[in-house]
């Protein structure tokens, strides 16, 4: 078990070596002078050339690349080109944020949607799995903004239950869950529907399997069929889906912290997108990386232990 | 008698195997007549063609010109004149729905067809070529795949700056990687198969297998692959617009309505949800779509 995680973080370096040097050519790349940026068009050119300096941009490109590994390899994020300040401590400031929402999207996605796929998968073209597959395609395609505007509108601006923006922080553990509730639903809902889907085909399948038709034989109760053989051979596929569904929900936890003007990772990136401080943008796609490659590595982890064919050694 | 003889004029075109019963219909023409009796695949097609039309007559369509303020008239709600009211400058919000068709449809259509040209092409030359080719795109297109689709068009349109252009690109590097992918393992296969060999065999040139011989066995799989990546490209240009990037104002984008609108929810609540519901419709018609392809190409859901 150890040896086998070892091999996993040994593979992981290359491809994480691979995605730092993209990204630090990508942003030596952008157009625009940063000290130009931050000082605006009306600096003199002394002070520009100082702040060049000050940056460590005047360097030659294979310094500063060496620069950045090092940083990174010493747990160092560098500092943001605008506010100066160490961009490392802004990330550990919303990352749990962001990471609260994920989680608790996955789990609503799961509780929904497991269920929903199980029931029209065992009631294939009656009513309810058309009602089913309905609901799923319409969340397939809805815009994760545009579902988090919604539930803000009809549950925030007109019952008024939840708040509509902003979040709490975690020393107020029921306050912060109640600022929760409308983003954590937008990406659940939205969850739900991949989800679903790809329970329904999944257990379709097993459904139609050897095994099962031979726990009919048996006598067994439908139930422990259903249940005991059925559904716990369906799970294996869509657990192992679980960490695609994490990563992409990083990806659309941007649009819910933009609409509910959360604190996170997302809402750092578009500031830093905007202000054009390539620093912050350089270190949070590395954080981004980080948390992808650990995310694949927990999904292969719980792959092997769940799924018995699996079992190395 | 009439009847059992136009019976047989309705299946003319397919010849009768002369061993057995069943006509013989070519693997093309089945997909068809499954994909037209799928009705929901069949809404997604005039949803399709009614948003297109809208889209290229838009001057036409639209009541106002879009682009017209009348700050003295901002933010009025639904009325006769203006059904989805008017917005923060005065502008009819219907019209500029209508209008922002044109942008949806541009960015979704040419980010799928550069992105999906030029990942195809990186699929099948990665997996016909082989060797060190092979592990430096596969390598190349795995990186770029580890980033959620936003996220990656964010960086990229980070870096690019904004613009229609710049949006298509951004878009079209999100979706390249998923193609190559899509296209790399079934041309593995097929670049082992007998008819390959033999057309290598008798002197055929590279370029020519993979036109002839690989890349129409995976249209199916592209064409699927293409039409469900259309409602995303749609639904990635509106999340970017709605961020606040991309195409420049003043021109209308349902995202960039929607993000205006949100502050306007008690007043307006159209002015948010109108461009939404124009967007979720597209979205759905070209998944709708893609469903119906990947139905009507799917072996396994033959009756």
């Amino acid at each position: 078990m150890l040896r086998h995680i070892v091999r996993r973080l040994l593979l992981a370096i290359p491809t994480l070596l691979a995605v730092f040097t993209i990204i630090f050519l990508l942003v030596r790349v952008a157009p625009g002078d940063p000290a130009v940026a931050v000082l605006g068009d009306r600096a003199s050119a002394e002070t520009v050339a100082a702040l060049r300096e000050k940056m460590g941009i005047n360097e030659p490109l294979w310094k500063q690349y060496v620069d950045f590994l090092g940083g990174l390899a010493q747990g160092d994020l560098g500092r943001s080109l605008i506010s100066q300040k160490p961009v490392g401590e802004q990330i550990l400031f919303v990352l749990p944020y962001t990471l609260e929402l994920t989680f608790a999207a996955i789990v609503i996605g799961l509780a929904l949607g497991v269920p929903t796929g199980v029931i029209t998968a065992l009631r294939r073209n009656k009513p309810v799995d058309y009602l089913g597959r309905i609901f799923s395609l319409v969340g397939l395609s809805f815009p994760a903004f545009y579902l988090g505007i919604l539930l803000m509108f009809f549950l925030a601006v007109k019952l008024n239950v939840f708040p509509a923006v902003g979040a709490a922080d975690f020393s107020q553990p029921l306050k912060n869950l109640h600022y929760l509730v409308l983003p954590a639903l937008t990406l659940g809902l939205i969850e739900t529907a991949y989800i679903a889907r790809m329970t329904r085909s999944v257990m379709l399948s097993v459904l139609a399997d050897d095994y099962v038709r031979t726990a009919r034989a048996k006598g067994l109760k439908e139930s422990s069929v259903l249940i005991g053989h059925a559904l716990r051979a369906a799970m294996i596929p869509v657990v192992s889906l679980i960490g695609i569904f994490a990563i992409s929900l990083i990806g659309s936890s941007v649009l819910v912290e933009e609409v509910f003007a959360r604190p996170g990772l997302g809402k750092l990136m578009v500031g830093a997108t905007k202000q054009k401080d390539y620093t912050t943008l350089q270190s949070i796609m590395v954080v981004y990386a980080l948390i992808i490659v650990i995310i694949n590595l927990l999904t292969d982890l719980v792959y092997t232990f769940i799924d018995p064919r699996l079992r190395y050694d | 008698m009439a009847q059992a003889q136009a019976r047989p004029a309705a299946h003319a075109t397919p010849t009768r195997d002369p061993f057995g019963a069943k006509p013989i219909v070519s693997e093309r023409r089945r997909a068809l007549r499954s994909f037209t009796r799928n009705r929901t695949a069949v809404v997604g097609v005039v949803l399709i063609l009614a948003i297109v039309l809208i889209a290229v007559f838009a001057p036409v369509v639209a009541p106002y010109d879009p682009l017209a303020q009348s700050v003295r008239d901002r933010l009025q709600p639904p009325s006769a004149a203006h059904p989805l009211g008017l917005d923060d400058k005065g502008r009819d919000i219907l019209s500029r729905v209508i209008y922002g068709a044109r942008i949806a449809l541009q960015v979704g259509i040419f980010s799928v067809v550069l992105g999906g040209a030029a990942g195809t092409a990186i699929g099948i030359v990665a997996g016909y070529v082989g060797g060190k080719v092979e592990s430096a795109l596969m390598r190349l297109t795995d990186v770029l795949l580890a980033f959620p689709d936003l996220i990656t068009g964010l960086l990229v349109l980070a870096v690019l700056g904004p613009g229609l252009w710049k949006m298509i690109v951004a878009i079209a590097l999100t979706i390249a990687p998923r193609f190559a992918r899509i296209a790399y393992g079934p041309t593995l296969t097929i670049a082992k198969k007998e008819y390959v060999e033999a057309a290598r065999s008798i002197g055929v040139r590279d370029g020519r297998i993979l036109t002839r011989h690989i890349l129409p066995n995976i249209a199916g799989d592209l064409l699927v692959f293409a039409s469900l990546w259309t409602a995303s490209a749609i639904r990635l240009e509106a999340s970017l617009s709605f961020i606040g990037l991309g195409v420049p104002l003043p021109t209308p984008t349902w995202g960039q309505m929607i993000r205006e609108g949100v502050v306007h929810l008690t007043v307006v609540p159209l002015y948010s949800l109108g461009p939404g519901i124009a967007l979720l419709i597209t979205v759905l018609a070209f998944n709708l779509v893609g469903d119906g392809f990947r139905d009507a190409l799917d072996p396994k859901s033959r009756t």
